[in-house]
């Protein structure tokens, strides 16, 4: 019982990561109608700017300059490659964001180069004991992270002129265009956030062990949350998260007893709830039902 | 209709395989520069080229599901690795460490691979048919990572990551095609199995594309609701799109690794599916030839950049430089993508199209 407690704990840590990410994606598409496939280079990218620039300003303020940065990045890319093609295809966009995620991945890896890069973190692997469970700090600092950045986004969308822009134009592009909203800006805004999220994300999931090439995997573990949550739903994207980093943190512990499954099964989990839940529900948990006419 | 060649006077004569005098030709010159390449060029050459032979008919069964039927997939990379271990499974060697049946013969390792992967196809088509756009990529890309896992832990039958095993060995009722004899080098004869392949698949797939299978297709990737209501039956199409395609990529994948002679479990990842998406839309989305088109130009890509370290200094040959050609290849696959979707949505084929249809028309303007 302890072990499972210890789990879901563990879960919910990896899940708040997931679900920044997810965030992510899901404003994105809310704003654009696009997957980003782009958004592992941007994770990556925030992780690797903390390693250098947590030498000279310390991880405290290394995070927020990272998260600045990698929005910058991905304003950059938006208003270079994404912008040109607003009104085609979602799918072409959605090829086009996972050509910049190639390229700038390639980019970023060469930074990292062959050495282990770490993010400098003020807590390592070291755990405290809460209510009888050994619990490791750097979870708990995912959980309080996530959960300030969740409470600010949402207060951004509910109060801000910008935030209700954006609600607007996720609504009705055209009708908020008339209203006066400048589109535009909100492509750039909703990529420039999901680009903070990501790097921040990054930089969480570095932590405690190290960015090494092979992290932008988490990112796609990402694309399983928010098509569980529904593509256009900011609580689906937490609540997915949350469900699928507990899902792999249980099967993790429990996967030993059975052996065929194979060794990293926890791995695979999330493709497999995704699976399991379109079969039944074919868009998400939260998401709304598209009407389709011809 | 003498002297008119562009006059149809039936939709049969219209839709035929080689509805121009061109085309005809074009085909004819094709076959022959085909068939005598491999007594020209040298063998590290003819091995590229059977590499892009073999790669080519991945790419048209990619264009099939996602140019013609408009069913984006980014899970083509699965279907590749299960026609790749069937075949490597039935004609391996039956003492080996991995599973292997010893039954050497082409005709019954190659169909077997399609068919497989076709099967595979149809277990994932009721995902596919419930599922649309967006939603329908990141699932199959859920197949790529779920069937990586599979391969990586079955060290049964892949010998696992990083070791791997041999590929399937090509031979017709003894005739071994991937040795050195007195007739033909080994590149010779795998170069010509691969191109007579590549021609048999490509009329294939363009025939099934003009027939009624066809034109569903083209219905559901247009707007398919509307195909719905005009009586297309979406699941039983889309079942078709995906088995079909799948043939085509086990067919692909069984021969691809012939080639090499060994693979392991690492090679099926996302990068490869996304390579698959990047020939058939640098070559042109939706049209066979284009397919084929994209496939020889990635393929071949790496054999002109990789003579760019002597030209360009500060470019290395070595894994270990950066920037290095590697590093760059990758990078090209990205920006090469972006750039035809941005400038030249229908690919070289439009590139093609263009051409044709200036001198078409020359001296006139339109």
């Amino acid at each position: 019982m302890r072990q499972a407690a210890e789990a879901v704990i563990r879960g919910l840590g990896l899940g708040s990561i997931y679900a920044l990410l997810a965030l992510g994606f899901v404003i994105i598409y809310k704003a654009t109608r696009v997957i980003s496939f782009a958004q592992p280079a941007f994770m990556l990218a925030g992780a690797v700017l903390v390693t250098y620039l947590v030498g000279p300003l310390g991880f405290y303020l290394a995070v927020p300059v990272a998260a600045a940065a990698t929005a910058a990045l991905a304003l950059g890319v938006e208003r270079a490659a994404v912008r040109p093609m607003v009104g085609r295809p979602a799918f072409v966009v959605a090829i086009i964001t996972l050509g910049v995620d190639v390229a700038v991945r390639v980019v970023v890896n060469a930074f990292i180069g062959l050495d282990v890069r770490h993010v400098g973190d003020p807590w390592g692997l070291s755990t405290v004991t809460i209510g009888g469970l050994l619990v490791e700090q750097r979870h708990l600092a995912m959980m309080v992270v996530t959960a300030v950045l969740v409470a600010a986004l949402f207060a951004f969308f509910r109060y801000t002129r910008m935030g209700l822009a954006m609600r607007a134009a996720s609504y009705d592009q055209e009708a908020a265009l008339a209203q006066g909203v400048s589109v535009g800006a909100v492509f750039a805004m909703s990529w420039g956030i999901a680009g903070a999220l990501a790097g921040i994300a990054g930089t969480f999931a570095a932590v405690g062990a190290s960015v090494h090439q092979l992290l932008w995997i988490i990112a796609l573990t990402a694309l399983p949350v928010i098509i569980l949550g529904g593509l256009d739903s900011l609580p689906g994207a937490v609540v997915g998260g949350l469900i699928v980093g507990i899902v792999q943190e249980v099967t993790a512990v429990y996967q030993s007893n059975w052996p065929w499954l194979g060794q990293n099964f926890s791995i695979v989990t999330p493709y497999v709830v995704m699976m399991i839940i379109l079969l039944v529900r074919p868009y998400g948990l939260f998401g709304t039902r598209e009407v389709e006419r011809v | 209709m003498r002297g008119r060649p562009l006059l149809y006077t039936s939709y049969a004569s219209d839709m035929g395989l080689f509805n121009t005098g061109a085309k005809k030709a074009a085909f004819a010159v094709l076959m022959a520069l085909g068939l005598t390449t491999p007594f020209l060029l040298a063998d590290v050459e003819l091995q590229l080229l059977a590499l892009a032979c073999a790669t080519a008919i991945g790419a048209i069964g990619l264009n099939l599901v996602t140019g013609y039927a408009g069913q984006v997939s980014l899970g083509h990379a699965f279907f590749i690795a299960v026609g790749a271990y069937t075949a490597a499974a039935i004609s391996g060697d039956p003492e080996s460490r991995t599973l292997g049946f010893g039954i050497d013969n082409m005709l019954i390792w190659l169909p077997a691979a399609g068919i497989a992967a076709g099967l595979a196809g149809v277990i994932v088509a009721p995902l596919a048919t419930r599922l649309r756009g967006l939603y329908l990529a990141i699932v199959t890309l859920g197949l790529v990572f779920v069937g990586e896992y599979i391969l990586t832990e079955w060290d049964a039958l892949t010998g696992g990551p990083g070791i791997g095993r041999q590929a399937a060995s090509p031979a017709l009722f003894g005739y071994h095609l991937d040795e050195t004899d007195v007739f033909m080098t080994r590149d010779q004869k795998l170069y010509l199995l691969m191109f007579t392949l590549l021609v048999v698949f490509g009329l294939a797939g363009r025939n099934l594309a003009r027939s009624r299978v066809g034109r569903a297709f083209s219905a559901i990737r247009d707007r398919d609701i509307a195909a719905g209501v005009i009586g297309v039956n979406l699941p039983r199409y889309k079942t078709i799109a995906f088995a079909v395609s799948s043939f085509f990529a086990g067919i692909a994948g069984a021969l691809i690794y012939t080639i090499s002679g060994r693979f392991d479990p690492g090679q099926f990842g996302l990068l490869l599916s996304v390579q698959f998406i990047a020939m058939i839309l640098i070559g042109g989305a939706g049209t066979i030839t284009g397919a084929v088109l994209g496939a020889f130009f990635l393929t071949l890509l790496p054999r002109f950049t990789r003579e760019l370290p002597g030209l360009v200094p500060f470019i290395g040959g070595q894994a270990t430089d950066t920037p290095n050609v590697f590093q760059l290849e990758t990078v090209l696959y990205g920006v090469l993508i972006i750039i035809f979707l941005i400038f030249e949505p229908r690919g070289l084929f439009g590139i093609w199209v263009r051409i044709r249809n200036y001198w078409k028309a020359w001296p006139f303007s339109y």
